[in-house]
């Protein structure tokens, strides 16, 4: 019973990015009969390999809307802010070469599967900084950082807000 | 507003030089893949927006199927591009590459 609801859960999503990605294209209402079909068959196969990945370690926490509002206040608020910061410093690294790399590591305190990848993609995506590993058990990030202040930072030193809102999202 | 794409494409294309530039004057892998995804990243960002002010302009179903492509293209970049760094980064380290010039490196010490 279970699994069928995971399956379906995985259907649903798919099937939906399908018909966005497909939006103005024929006579059934919105879309062609074709594409309805086509979408159909293809998030029924990505729903039967990947159900089990998505929803085993707390993954239907991520369905609550609530999450999906914060989270886009935290992508168009202090991620893009972040982004755009890191990237004009990067920008000005290129032009100089002026770079002190090395491999840090903090530990942001979160115990979530979709916390701790949500904030090593916004580490990763915000440039200066790159996540190499994360710890599965103590939680560990190991961040290559391209202008190491200190050696043993703290997690705001590295990357700001983003952990705080890591945990706000997704836990 | 055709003012307006031309601003985001142009800054769009800067921030791609600047990733190729990054690629040639960075020393070693990791600090390549900082300028070669980033640069890139908020490069296609702005390359991205300019599409989505084109459609928005244009208008109609043509216009608004556009924006909802190059939104979700933005979406899947953003959501694939770190992955993607982070994997190469993580299987060079694995495979012994040191940082060049590293002031510290924790993940070595750990093993």
């Amino acid at each position: 019973m279970r699994r069928v609801a995971q399956i379906a859960a995985t259907f649903a999503l798919a099937f939906l990015v399908y018909l966005v990605l497909t939006l103005p294209s024929g006579s059934l209402g919105l879309w062609s009969l074709d594409e309805l079909l086509a979408g159909a068959v293809i998030s029924l196969l990505v729903a039967l390999v990947s159900h089990r990945l998505l929803w085993e370690r707390g993954g239907w926490r991520l369905l609550n809307p609530w999450r999906w509002l914060v989270f886009l206040v935290y992508l168009f608020g202090p991620f893009l802010l972040a982004m755009a910061k890191a990237n004009l410093d990067v920008a000005y690294r290129v032009i100089t070469g002026r770079i002190n790399p090395g491999i840090v590591k903090f530990n942001p305190g979160l115990k979530t599967d979709a916390g701790r990848t949500m904030l090593a993609n916004s580490i990763t995506l915000t440039p200066g900084t790159l996540t190499l590993e994360v710890d599965e058990e103590t939680g560990d990030f190991y961040v290559h950082w391209i202008n190491v202040r200190h050696v043993d930072p703290k997690p705001e030193e590295v990357c700001g807000p983003l952990p705080h809102w890591a945990k706000v999202v997704a836990e | 507003m055709n003012a307006l794409i031309y601003a985001f494409l142009a800054v769009g294309a800067v921030f791609n030089g600047l990733g190729a530039v990054a690629l040639l004057r960075f020393p070693d892998v990791y600090t390549r893949i900082h300028g070669a995804t980033k640069c890139t990243t908020f490069g296609s960002i702005f390359s991205i927006l300019a599409v989505v002010v084109y459609g928005a302009m244009r208008g109609g179903g043509d216009g608004i199927g556009m924006v909802i492509r190059a939104l979700l293209a933005l979406v899947f970049l953003l959501l694939t591009n770190p992955t993607g760094s982070h994997a190469l980064a993580r299987a060079a380290h694995r495979a012994g590459i040191k940082p060049f010039r590293a002031v510290v490196d924790r993940l070595e010490e750990r093993k």
